[in-house]
This record gives structure tokens, sequence and C-alpha cells, in this order.
């Protein structure tokens, strides 16, 4: 990067040189007091605490100067802590690190640490992993700082699954660029020409600004790019010397662009015509929604679309879409009959109208099938076909359909639900308000052939997931709850069983499936849940703890009330269930040495302690749990904690799934 | 009449477990062993509750097919699941996993539990 030397006073080459003659010295001071030390002990008996020198004193009580400031100016840093004050950020998760000192000094001292509050995170995954759960509970982005390029590997997990997952994060790292002036050692092997590389796959923008306005513009710019759905990740590499030099003469008319939010992209008139004219005329209409309420407003939209069709809705799960207690809302199995669906922001419709089985047939490839008929008419409605990128698959396979709108969901659901009533033929009417009514019976049917599944081992030890579930349920059903965090590996239980109706009642999963997720996220999402008054819980899994626990001691550090409670089957089961396939496949013998699963997938002999892991980073925790009877007692003691403003962990071993 | 004596069998070690007797309950005693020997826990849970993620919803306990049908699934099985051969599950073992499942206590009532009817 082409820079001008910095105007007058000391310039960051002899500020730096000055900072390793000072730091030289003081590694010589010690050395010296040492061997001092080490002599005088067998010699004068010099006391423990020497008096100060004059030059220490002088440094403890003299009035500093007035003007102290090598840098020789406003800090360039300064500036930016003043743009980034301007985009609403309350937090900011950070592992602290040396390319980004600039932008963090001003961030607690010159902006007060607040707006955004920095939050210690002691690792970088974790980091980003809160921003993510953080978004999805208040719809709002928070900033992460991290060291590049090494925390940026860190954190690169993290921004993959914000990325499938749809989620903005504003991820800055530090880098320091320029070879000839940087320091050398550790700041050298921590630089890089082109840190944003890393990550350029799965954000949906990035820049490395070359001046203090090329940082107001690219920040503002960043913080759009991200907030207009889709919704995903973005990446500015930030320049150390950016941040440390003084602001020029010439960049003293600095000034900070405006942010105005883009309105989201609708589909186009004709398609929605012909969509609703396709879902009116239907038989059998289904509705999959896997993304589609980006807010509450998005849920009102589906709950009106599906009720002037009577068209049953299934919720893929990667937001709150559908009130689950609605008697539209129905599980997967409905679109094998449907002869038109609808798939708003589905990760993969693919998957959606079409079956995998993983049985080692074909010459390995297993078998798919269709599951809907030939006929069926399929229309999408997706605004991540507009950012779709290369190299990364989150795609999924490519599905056909016959109108295809790549425009935002929600912002589509007006107009799609004027042109549905519409299109809807008087002839067609009593037809519709039957099958409404044949989809209230179906409803109070398969709910009670739900609760009669949850019921099959429920006095079991370890303990059933559908207990676990209820009796978590039981614990929070009075407090505005919210489950930040679960994922299928309790077989979706909370979502079979739990009355979900608002948007903060399910958060979805990972998005990209990165395992590790669940831990920061919850705490994350747990943070603006404390804010806006609601109880967060969470159902932690136990090899997603152990891949950053350090974020339990996040949470214990800055006071985010948290229920988690434990899904610890105390292995990778999924990878375990993989490793059994293939032996069987290959007629062999699975080798599971001492462990209940093939060796490599099971976290036993020893156990994990995870309550007391838990306590040692601050927080209230008891376990393990292995009486189904003693799990109440143990959550009810939880919540206790959790509501006077503290997290509490519950250990609790479980039936696999 | 292989199948048949083989059908008998279980039954007979079932009901037996369920009535106490020791030689019969040690049967199904194995057969619980066997079922966490051989993996079968890991999609069909402890209990044979089974999993909407991991046994497409299948419940072994209280719904399990007669002898013939679940040795033939067990052995050719071109779904979800691996098929187990004799060579790594023998017939006698798989006898035991039958015996353990037919055992298995009838669940409650979904009614009778509180915490499925708030």
């Amino acid at each position: 990067m082409a820079r001008k030397e910095p105007t007058p006073k000391v310039d960051r080459r002899k500020f730096l040189t000055a900072v390793a003659a000072a730091g030289a010295t003081g590694a010589a001071a010690t050395t010296s007091a040492n061997a001092t030390g080490a002599a005088g002990a067998a010699s004068a008996r010099l006391p423990s605490a020497l008096p100060p020198t004059a030059q220490t004193i002088a440094a403890e009580t003299a009035t500093p100067p007035a003007e102290l400031n090598r840098i020789g100016g406003r800090p360039g840093s300064d500036y930016m802590v003043d743009v980034i004050k301007t985009l609403d950020i309350k937090y900011l998760p950070a592992n602290c690190a040396s390319s980004y000192r600039g932008i963090h000094e001003s961030l607690i001292n010159y902006g007060k640490n607040t707006m955004p509050e920095f939050l210690t995170c002691t690792h970088e995954e974790s980091s980003v992993g809160m921003a993510h759960g953080y978004f999805k509970a208040t719809g709002k982005p928070l900033l992460n700082l991290v060291h590049g390029t090494v925390g940026l590997q860190h954190a690169t997990m993290a921004i993959y699954n914000a990325w499938c997952d749809r989620v903005p994060v504003i991820v800055v790292g530090g880098n320091d660029m320029d070879a000839a002036r940087r320091p050398p050692g550790v700041p050298t092997f921590h630089s890089a020409q082109d840190i944003n590389a890393i990550v350029r796959d799965y954000t949906k923008w990035d820049d490395t600004p070359a001046s203090l306005q090329h940082f107001g513009q690219s920040f503002v710019r960043a913080y759009k790019i991200a907030m207009t759905p889709p919704y995903g990740p973005v990446m500015l590499s930030l320049d150390a010397g950016l941040q440390q030099e003084a602001i020029r003469a010439e960049e003293e008319a600095l000034y900070i662009p405006k942010y105005v939010a883009s309105s989201p992209s609708q589909g186009d008139t004709g398609a929605v015509k012909e969509a609703a004219r396709l879902l009116a005329n239907a038989e059998r209409p289904v509705i999959v929604v896997d993304r589609a309420a980006r807010t509450e407003n998005g849920i009102r939209l589906l709950v009106q679309l599906a009720e002037a069709l009577q068209a049953r809705v299934v919720d893929m799960g990667g937001r709150m879409n559908f009130p689950k207690t609605h008697y539209l809302s129905a599980g997967p199995a409905v679109v094998n009959s449907a002869d038109v669906v609808i798939g708003m922001e589905l990760s993969d419709f693919w998957g959606v109208v079409n079956g995998f089985t993983d049985n080692g047939e074909h010459g390995g490839l297993g078998v798919n099938r269709a599951k809907v008929k030939p006929n069926t008419k399929l229309i999408s409605i997706s605004s991540v076909e507009t950012i779709t990128k290369s190299n990364y698959q989150d795609f999924q396979r490519f599905q056909s359909v016959d109108v295809s709108m790549p425009a935002d969901a929600e912002a589509t659901l007006p107009a799609l639900i004027e042109a549905v009533k519409a299109a809807i033929p008087n002839d067609r009417k009593a037809a519709i308000e039957k099958r409404g009514e044949d989809a209230r019976k179906a409803k109070a049917d398969a709910r009670a052939r739900t609760l009669q599944a949850a019921a099959i081992a429920w006095d079991a030890s370890p303990i059933s997931t559908a207990r676990l579930s209820m009796e978590i349920w039981n614990a929070v059903k009075a407090e505005d709850w919210s489950l930040v965090s679960s994922a299928g590996n309790v077989s979706s239980w909370p979502n079979r069983l739990w009355p979900m109706e608002k948007h903060y009642h399910w958060l979805g999963a990972s998005g990209g499936y990165g395992v590790g997720y669940g831990a920061p996220a919850s705490v994350g999402a747990a943070l603006g849940n404390r804010d806006l008054g609601r109880f967060s819980v969470s159902i932690q899994s136990d090899g997603d703890l152990m891949y950053a626990p350090g974020v339990l001691w996040t949470a214990a550090k800055h006071k985010i009330p948290l229920l988690a409670v434990m899904h610890n089957n105390r292995g990778y089961h999924q990878e375990l269930m993989h490793v059994q396939r293939m032996a069987s496949f290959r007629n062999r013998d699975s080798n599971n040495a001492n462990d209940l699963g093939p060796v490599g997938t099971s976290i036993m002999n020893p156990d994990i302690e995870y309550h007391k892991l838990a306590e040692s980073m601050g927080w209230w925790a008891k376990g393990p749990i292995k009486d189904p009877d003693a799990l109440g007692p143990a959550i009810k003691e939880a919540m206790a904690v959790v509501k006077s403003g503290q997290p509490a962990l519950v250990n609790v071993w479980t039936q696999p799934r | 009449m292989k199948q048949v004596f083989r059908i008998a069998l279980a039954a007979l070690a079932a009901s037996a477990f369920l009535a106490g007797a020791a030689l019969a309950a040690g049967d199904a005693a194995r057969g619980k062993m066997a079922f966490t020997k051989y993996g079968c826990w890991q999609c069909h849970g402890f209990e044979g509750q089974g999993s909407v993620a991991t046994s497409n919803g299948k419940v072994l306990a209280h719904e399990l097919p007669p002898w013939e049908g679940f040795s033939a699934y067990v052995r050719s099985s071109n779904t979800g699941m691996p098929p187990y051969s004799e060579k790594i599950l023998p017939d006698g073992d798989l006898e035991d996993i039958h015996a353990y499942l037919t055992s298995l206590p009838k669940p409650k009532d979904y009614k009778s539990i509180p915490l499925l009817n708030p």
C-alpha cells in the first residue's frame, strides 16, 4: 500500500523503534536485576522492596506533560470509532490482538467502551459465534475484531456458519501490511498480503481500506451489504498503520457517510401472479419454509398466506417461520402428495422434494428418488440465488422449478397474498375450506402420535431426549422464553412438543453444521435476550461445547444469564453412526476398543465433568444427572440462578438421540 | 421349521423374562448387551425408542416384527439401516437382541404423564 510519510512529529517507524528499544532495555534491566538478586542473596541481603529510584518517583508523582502524544495528533483509529458509533452496534465480542491494538485503545478509551462495548472472548470462533446468535435474537449485527492472520483462521468456521445461515456479522481483521515498516518477528508472521482471501468464498463483500476516508466509506458499505437480505458476513482488513498513525492534515475534512437501509428485493409481478395462479388452483398445495420469516411480521404474513390457501406449512427450521401450534403446521411427509409446492428461502430445495438413502447401493452412491409426483409444480422464492458463489457447496444440488423468483420471500409475501386472494376461483372456495378441516384433524392425530412417542423410555437412564426436553419446558414455560440453541440431535423434540409461536422461541441451527456453534451462539443470543428481558435456555451438546468452552467464562465475566441443559450422550454421535455404517457395508466388526462407539467417536473413558468445567469458569452447575426423576429439581435450582442474572449449567447423561 | 423354532424361542425368552425366570432372563439380558455391543443403540436408542433423526421415527420397542421378518430385515436391509451379516452379528446374538426388545415393558400412556399433558 502506498502511504505518504505521516506529517511531522514522530513517525510510526521511529515510534516502533522506540518501543522496541524500550522493550530491550526493560528486558536487560530485568535480567540484570535477577543477576543482582542472585548475587545479593549471597552477600548484602538486600530488602525485598527496594526504595524507588528518582526516575520511578518522577514517573509516579510528577504531572505528565500536557500534550504527551507520540503520534503527534489525533489517532486515525479515533475516527474509525466515530464511524462505528453511527451504526448502532451495541457489542464487540473479541479476543484481543496486537494487530488491532490501535483501534482497541480508541474503542475503550476514546469511545468510552460503549456502543460498542468490548466483550472479552477467549477464541475468535466464540466471538463470531456470539455475534451469530446475537443477531438471531435481536435482528442487530455485532462487530468482531480478529487478529490477522491467525485470529481470522480461528474465526473461519464461525464465519462459514454465518454465511450458510444468512446472518450478518461484521468482521474486521488487524493486519500490518507495510513489510518495510512493520515490526519483524511475530507481527510479520501474523501479517499477509490479503487476509480477506481466507474468507472471501463465504462473505458477501470484503475490502482493504487504504486511507481513513476509505475506511469510513467501506465500513458503512460493509454494514449496508451485510444488512441487505439475504444477510451475510462481511470482512474488512484493517492496516495497523492506518489505525495507529495520526490523521493527516489533508484528511482533516474526514466525513462519515450516512447509512440508509436498502429495501429487500421483491419478486417480479408477473412471476408472483403465476405463482398465485398455480397455488389458488392446486388441490394439495404445500408451503415449505426455511428462512422465510426474517421478523415477527414474516410469521404473520406466512399465516395469512397459509390460511388464504388452507395449505399445510412445513417449517424446515432455519428460523421460526410458522407457529407450531397452528393447525396448518405439518411434517415434511405432506410434500409427498402435493401437486404444488412453494419453497421460500430454502437452503436445499432438492432435498425437500427428493430423498437420498445412504445404503451403499449403486456402487456406493446410495439411492436417490423423487418424493413428489412427476407433474408437481414447484415455485421458488429465494434471495440467496442472488449471492451464489462457486467454491463452497452450500447451494446444494440443483433443483429445476416452474416459477423461480430470486427475491426476498418476506418482502414478496404481501404481494403474493393479495395475488392469491384475487386468483382463487369462487368454485374452489368450498374445497379450500374442506382442506382446512382435514388439516385440523390431521394435526390433532399427529400431536397424539408424537406425545405417545415421547412417552417411550420416559423413565430410562440415560435420560431420554423427550424427557429432557419436557423437563426443560416445564421449567421455562412461565417465562418469556427463547430456545437459543438446539439441534436435531435431540430428535427435534422441542420443535415437536413446545408451543413455539414467537420469532424468538426458536432461533434455528448453525447453518453450515460446523460443530462448535451451539455454545457461543447461545451465549450471544442470551446476551441479546438479556437486554430484551427474555429468558434464554439452550440444549447444549457435549461435543459442541468442547470445541471452545472458554465462551462459558465470557458469559460469566459479562453476567449473561443462560440456562444450559446438556444433552451429554458422550460421543460424536453422527460420526459414530457413520463409522458403524461403513463397517456394516464392508462386512466387518466395528472396533470399539473399550468405548461404546467405534474408536475415535466416543467422548468417554474418562467422562468429562462438564459441570466442573462450567464451575471453574464462574457458572453455577450441577451434574451429572442420570436419574430422570432428579432432572426436574436440578433444572429448578438452575432456573433460580439464571433468574438472578447468572449463567447455570445442568450436565445430563442422555440417550443418544 | 427353524424359523418357527426361533420365534418360539424368542417368545419363550420374552415371556419367561417377564415372569422373572432366570434362564430366559439371561437371554434377554444377553440381548441387551448384544444390542449395545453391535451398535443397535446408536440409531434406535438403548430402549429401542428410535428417533426421527436416526431411525426415521421407527420404534423397535413394542412395535417389533416377529422373528422371521425381524431377522430378514437385519440381514438384508437396503433402507437407511445398513445390513448386518451373520459374520458380524451371529444368529444367536440376534435372537438374544430380539428377546431383549420383546422383553421391554410397554410404555406408559402419555395421558398418564403430567409433563406430556401441559
